[in-house]
């Protein structure tokens, strides 16, 4: 009497060949993405925390004047879709690694999917539907280019 | 029948190491560093979530945006984006330190000194902040 015993590290199921390998283009995406974002998030952060007087700076009028800059514009909406999916999908391999029901996973999965979508749709539309001048706004919140 | 290649038997020392050979996250600075960037991670894509809403406030009125941002010009808050960036900066130089381990030929065999080095980056970097980002919080 004989028995087989499969070789170590024999794969359950056979390695895919056919269509696209969405994990390999993911793990490829966070590598990428991953060296953008810290020059994009870095310049953000020094823009907007280190020069001049930093945070409280920040308010309507500032974000006016840098939204009325096509160039701050396209850099914030880069940073938007870049970070939320690199955020969404390292998200997601946590999920895999420690959400073990089938039904939490997807639960989990899909708001991950859903909050990831429904920001990037919301803040691209902020971003280039922004009036730096709103009318019937007091001017003193206003950027000083509306008054003009 | 299978065709079966010869296979030499491994050396002891690999056999009998508790560490298994060629692994770069069990123990000391590759599985630190995985925990750091695991947690930092998670804490920056859940201030991001809040980040777009709060932004996503310039679209309602000036007075919205400049009320939900005077929050985060309080020192408590002023406390909380030292520790926000300072998750962001681990983040981001240990991600350069995965993509070195990747992508460089010599990678894997420096791994843990470029730990280290992105720890140094990271305590300089937040020595250059911390000072400045302070002052704008508390002289304002």
């Amino acid at each position: 009497m004989s028995q087989t015993i499969e070789a170590p590290r024999t794969p359950v199921r056979p390695a895919r060949n056919k269509g696209i390998n969405w994990e390999k283009w993911g793990w490829i995406y966070m590598r990428v993405s991953g060296v953008i974002l810290v020059v994009l998030i870095f310049g953000h952060l020094f823009m907007n925390l280190i020069v001049g007087d930093g945070v409280s700076a920040i308010d309507f009028a500032f974000v006016g004047g840098k939204w009325a800059d096509p160039f701050w514009q396209w850099w914030d909406v880069a940073m938007l879709w870049l970070a939320l999916i690199h955020g969404g999908n390292g998200m997601r391999t946590i999920v895999n690694d420690y959400a073990r029901g089938k039904m939490t996973r997807s639960i989990l999965k899909g708001a991950i999917f859903a909050s990831v979508a429904i920001l990037i749709l919301l803040g691209t539309l902020v971003v280039f539907t922004f009036d730096p001048c709103p009318t019937g706004q007091p001017a003193d919140l206003l950027p000083s280019f509306c008054a003009a | 029948m299978s065709v079966q290649t010869e296979k030499r038997t491994p050396p002891l020392s690999t056999t009998t190491s508790k560490r298994p050979a060629g692994t770069l996250y069990r123990g000391r600075e590759g599985m630190w560093s995985w925990v750091l960037h695991r947690i930092t991670g998670v804490a920056i894509f859940f201030f991001l979530l809040v980040h777009i809403l709060d932004t996503a406030l310039v679209r309602v009125s000036p007075e919205a945006y400049n009320a939900v941002i005077g929050t985060y010009q309080t020192p408590i808050m002023g406390l909380g984006e030292v520790a926000l960036v300072g998750a962001i900066v681990f983040h981001a130089f240990n991600g350069v330190r995965i993509v070195l381990i990747d992508f460089w030929s010599k990678g894997t065999r420096y791994q843990k000194v470029m730990f280290y080095v992105v720890i140094a980056l990271w305590v300089i970097t937040m020595l250059g902040f911390v000072p400045r980002h302070l002052i704008n919080v508390f002289s304002h």
